[in-house]
């Protein structure tokens, strides 16, 4: 299956990209989209390490890692919000 | 239920007027206004960017105050959220609630606002001498929105 992946704000930065298209086997949870990311080592290892507060939306909902992806879904990866 | 992003300033005391025109029913409007300071963790800030990420943030903030709207008696809720380039004694962010009375009103309020500053998604990077940086995310602020969690029902995550 095959869906968007954004990076925002300081992950944006980080990262070098504002959004992708990923694939992955179907029924993939968050857990591993974020693992195949961290796999790609540098960076991406450093910003999605376990310690690192991410956040994570799919289809612009707040979601946690066991949630899992469909085909075509958006999926947001942010640091913690500091509006207001 | 009013929510509104946009990178112009507003004016508070016509938004105010708007969000209770007609309404005999009001006894009490709160409102808080967040302002952009020079300061910020000890270091000056001469210039504001905000971020948000479209679309979610409107559902957020519809969220949250139609939340507020079950939990307090009130009438009407305002949030009108600033994004893009802002500098100190600008203003960032207004939240208006309208009801019979003060206490009710003051509460929507101030949960309203408390729950923006750890759900909408904003971001705030700051220019200061030491350079540009993202503003990291408070605990306080964590606190703050935690006093709203009833006790007896701890929050499914």
């Amino acid at each position: 299956m095959r869906f968007t992946v954004l990076y925002l704000a300081r992950l944006r930065e980080a990262l070098g990209r504002g959004s992708e298209q990923v694939e992955l086997p179907a029924d993939s949870s968050v857990a591993t989209l974020l693992d195949a990311l961290r796999a790609r080592g540098g960076s991406w290892a450093a910003e999605l390490a376990a310690g690192r507060a991410v956040r994570v939306a799919v289809n612009q909902e707040m979601t946690d890692p066991a949630a899992t992806l469909r085909d075509g879904d958006e999926v947001a990866l942010f640091p913690p919000v500091t509006g207001g | 239920m009013p929510v509104r992003v946009q990178t112009e300033d507003f004016d508070a005391g016509r938004e105010i007027a708007a969000l209770r025109a007609g309404d005999a029913r009001v006894g009490a409007v709160a409102s808080f206004i967040g302002i952009v300071r020079d300061v910020n963790d000890g270091d000056r800030v001469s210039d504001l960017f905000l971020e948000h990420y479209p679309g979610m943030t409107e559902r957020e903030l519809e969220k949250i105050c139609a939340e507020a709207r079950t939990r307090w008696d009130v009438y009407e809720t305002l949030v009108v959220h600033r994004v893009g380039a802002m500098r100190p004694t600008d203003q960032i962010v207004l939240v208006a609630v309208t009801g019979t009375h003060r206490g009710e009103a003051f509460a929507a309020c101030e949960f309203i606002m408390d729950y923006l500053k750890t759900r909408a998604p904003f971001w705030k990077r700051e220019d200061t001498p030491q350079g540009s940086r993202w503003v990291e995310a408070r605990t306080t602020d964590d606190e703050a929105a935690a006093r709203w969690v009833d006790p007896q029902e701890p929050p499914s995550r």
